[in-house]
């Protein structure tokens, strides 16, 4: 650890309204080094490196980067310009490629003016081969980017933050849209380029990848760093219990005997276009009285569980049982006729219709119910009683029955479709990371009516990246990865967070 | 810097007052041009006035113009509302104006309390059946109604062209590409006697009257909202986003061929190619002026038919050119459109950096 310092982050914070995102995070960086970032989604890498490049302004903390005499200096926060000065290049997970223009115009796009772009191509063609012979990044220079593998892309992105003098580089989970071949040859090329002196910061949360290799590992957990520790000293499960979390808050939850089943899932199966949209012979049976978790990092076929039970999407194989009746139309009113209850995952996009009134979201799942219409009329007083009720029930707090939805907080819309949900007593419920983005007060209510629901005698399926959350809610532990659902032996935080990564136990 | 977020609730007052404030506004902007054309500008806001408000003659006037636009701007706003861009309605009134021309020349001789109602059913059902086609594209095939609907239009018109040089033309016309005219038991009854305004104007307020009704109380208008809101939500509730979609398409196609059967039944008599000048297309810029409220629409097609009619006037009084009238048409349009994006949005002046 002889070598020079580049990168001071001390005390970083950022709130995004009642959620803190970052909590006093500091993180150094050597020259040459490879620090892994590595953490469970929503734990705040991304917002701390964000501020990092300037997209977001710290509500405190500060940044000092070397400069090219490795001499320490302030940075400007909040300015993305200040950032690349500083030789900081950031490399985001959804590309920022102009998709019909050359590999090379978009490496050269933003360095220097348009105007004077022909003259200097040759000589900056020289740079970029020299780069590229330097680190083995190859990409094809002159084809369209559209044209482009994504690891070529990503190639071309990492070339443009070395092109623009990247000193430090970051890297927003650099393999999660790679093959395994591309994603080992990125971290190659990643070990030639750190030769140069170049430091790197990776984000990620595959464990294999991070301890074969990173120098490093700092460890976030809900926006706070919980963990920092040399690769060498660390093993799967030292890093798998530091991600999760060792306290268990204690929710009171009352034993209760399972009952007959509400939702059996047999071998079903979608095959979506990615691992996102995919599901591989799932197997579930969730019955009364009882929640289900589903522990799993994002985007490994949470969505497809999801938009079938919610009747989004019919699958391409497999059976779907609600109580003793087999699903054979998958659509939402036949879903919501067998009594299914439905929290949406994005409740912004699919939950609530932000332009319409809290009133009429309350009622949009029963349009045909004779206490909302009359003849194809809407009983306009009898929605506002409703709506009343409801929100006094569920303290659904904002301007007004009569407001616009979208003028209400996260934690109110969630109340509103969870009035919306519970209201029609559904013998199953589907919950989606029903508290993420919540504040505690919010989330804990959450969790209280899903809980209150289980004991009035509904099945609950939880899908939840917070495993903390679905430690304290659920009955039993499945955790999906890559598509599959497993059964988790027994409620083992370190064992769960393998699987989670796909590691087997 | 200076960033744009959006307003908490837009105040009733905006809602009422950015129309109001652009249609002024434009006919403020008006006086450039016509300052350019050499024109007294009091007088020739005087002439305007006049040929609006001026006699019985101008004013009636005005209201026959306005009741092809306050259907045409129904069309775009129970379309518009359900976020289907419907560009065709312009197609769907000739369509609506040939189906008058099929049943109401002979075809069908009935009394005129049976005939005028066929009439009227054959034009809706034949503007309903022009946007059909692209609302099934969109919903099945996802292709753009914009694109679709727009070059209808020229089909349509390409295809009037066809039918009024053959099965349609009216043999006693001398050669002109015109239909028959409609016989006398199919023409709306003029409103005020020797005044071309008739009875398309009361069908178009019960138009505008059912829309609203239809729109704020009923479960349809309901969906309709809520497709047009964010079809995601709405599938996700349990809406037929699809069903609705083309709901809200044979509507609007139909109140577009109701503007069509009143211009050939009510006003000229007989079908040419020529008896729309742009009635769909500006119908588009009536709904928006209105903020797709359909009793903003009659209040809008009046005003954008004064301009009109009272372009006119001007033009033959004082010799300036009568495009200016769609000049006006075209800034009270872009003034709507910077109004109601001011009435959503505020500009806010930032610290510099913050994001």
């Amino acid at each position: 650890m002889s070598q020079p310092r580049v990168l001071n982050l001390n005390a970083m914070s950022k709130r995004f309204g009642s959620v803190v995102a970052n909590d006093a995070v500091s993180i150094e960086l050597n020259r040459g080094e490879v620090l892994a970032l590595l953490g469970e989604n929503g734990a705040g890498k991304t917002t701390l490196m964000n501020m990092l490049f300037g997209h977001y302004l710290p509500d405190s903390g500060s940044i000092e980067v070397a400069d090219a005499d490795g001499k320490m200096q302030p940075l400007t926060l909040g300015h993305p310009q200040a950032a690349l000065e500083a030789g900081i290049g950031m490399v985001h997970q959804h590309f920022t490629l102009a998709e019909n223009l050359t590999a090379l115009d978009n490496i050269l796009l933003g360095a220097e003016s348009l105007f004077s772009w022909r003259h200097k191509r040759r000589e900056a063609k020289k740079k970029v081969a020299a780069i590229m012979a330097r680190t083995g990044l190859l990409a094809p220079l002159d084809e369209k980017v559209g044209q482009l593998t994504v690891g070529e892309r990503q190639r071309v992105e990492i070339l443009k933050a070395l092109y623009h003098d990247a000193r430090i580089l970051v890297l927003d989970e650099p393999t999660a849209v790679l093959t395994p071949q591309e994603a080992d040859t990125l971290f190659e090329n990643i070990g030639a380029m750190t030769k140069d002196g170049l430091s790197v910061i990776f984000i990620s949360h595959k464990l294999r990848e991070v301890l074969a290799f990173s120098q490093r590992i700092v460890v976030l957990r809900h926006g706070k760093k919980v963990g920092e520790i040399a690769t060498d000293d660390a093993d799967q499960q030292v890093i798998a219990r530091m991600m999760v979390g060792e306290d268990t808050p204690a929710i009171p939850r009352e034993m209760l005997k399972p009952g007959a089943p509400v939702l059996a899932l047999k071998s079903l199966t979608v095959k979506g276009r990615s691992a996102r949209t995919s599901l591989h012979a799932a197997d579930l049976l969730i019955r009364a009285h009882e929640v289900v978790g589903i522990a799993g990092v994002s985007g490994n076929g949470q969505t497809a569980l999801a938009r079938v039970i919610s009747g989004l999407e019919a699958p391409d194989g497999g059976e779907m049982w609600v109580g003793d009746t087999r699903i054979l139309r998958f659509t939402p009113p036949v879903m919501q006729e067998a009594g299914i209850g439905r929290i949406p995952e994005d409740r912004h996009h699919d939950g609530v219709i932000g332009e319409m009134s809290v009133a009429e979201n309350l009622v949009i799942e029963r349009l045909g119910d004779p206490l909302v219409q009359n003849h194809g009329f809407l009983r306009q007083k009898e929605i506002l009683t409703h709506a009343e009720e409801l929100s006094r029930t569920y303290d659904i707090r904002g301007p007004g029955i009569e407001a616009e939805a979208r003028l209400l907080s996260g934690g109110n819309i969630q109340k509103l479709i969870l009035a919306r949900v519970f209201e029609g007593q559904p013998q199953f419920i589907l919950a989606n990371q029903p508290t993420r983005g919540l504040d505690m007060g919010a989330a804990g209510e959450v969790a209280r009516r899903l809980l209150e629901a289980r004991t009035r005698g509904a099945g609950v399926l939880l899908i939840s990246e917070d495993l903390d959350e679905i430690l304290a809610l659920s009955d039993r532990v499945m955790v999906i990865h890559d598509g599959r659902l497993s059964a988790a032996p027994d409620k083992d935080r370190a064992k769960i967070g393998l699987m989670m990564a796909g590691e087997p136990v | 810097m200076i960033r744009i977020e959006p307003r908490e609730a837009p105040s009733r007052w905006w809602t009422l007052g950015v129309p109001v404030a652009s249609a002024l506004l434009a006919l403020l902007l008006a006086a450039i041009p016509l300052a350019f054309a050499g024109a007294n500008i009091i007088e020739a806001y005087g002439q305007m006035a006049k040929g609006v408000f001026g006699s019985t003659f101008a004013f009636t006037e005005m209201l026959t113009r306005a009741t092809p636009l306050i259907f045409t701007g129904l069309a775009a706003t129970i379309a518009f509302r359900a976020k289907l861009w419907n560009i065709g309605a312009e197609g769907q009134l000739y369509l609506g104006g040939m189906a008058a021309v099929v049943v109401g020349t002979g075809m069908i001789d009935a009394p005129a309390w049976v005939l005028i109602p066929v009439i009227l059913m054959a034009g809706a059902a034949a503007g309903a059946a022009g946007m059909a086609g692209p609302a099934y594209l969109k919903t099945r095939f996802g292709a753009d109604e914009v694109v679709t609907t727009l070059l209808l239009n020229f089909i349509i018109l390409i295809f009037l062209q066809m039918m009024l040089e053959g099965p349609l033309q009216d043999p006693l016309g001398m050669g002109w590409p015109q239909s028959e005219p409609i016989v006398d038991n199919g023409i709306l009854p003029q409103l005020v006697p020797r005044m071309r305004v008739h009875a398309g104007l009361i069908f178009a307020l019960v138009a505008a009257g059912i829309a609203h009704i239809l729109l704020s109380k009923s479960v349809w208008g309901f969906k309709l909202r809520a497709v047009g809101e964010n079809a995601a939500a709405a599938l996700h509730a349990g809406i037929g986003v699809r069903r609705t979609l083309m709901g809200a398409a044979l509507v609007s196609g139909a109140l577009a061929g109701l503007a069509g059967v009143g211009e050939v039944a009510g006003l000229r008599g007989y079908l040419t190619t020529d008896i729309s000048p742009g009635y769909g297309y500006t119908g588009i810029v009536v709904a928006m002026l209105a903020g797709l409220s359909p009793i903003g629409v009659v209040i809008s097609a009046v005003f954008i038919a004064s301009i009109f009619v009272g372009a006119d006037t001007m033009s033959r009084a004082m010799g300036v050119s009568s495009y200016l009238a769609d000049l006006v048409v075209a800034l009270s349009l872009i003034c709507v459109l910077v109004g109601g994006f001011t009435a959503r949005y505020r500009f806010v002046r930032t610290n510099k950096g913050d994001k």
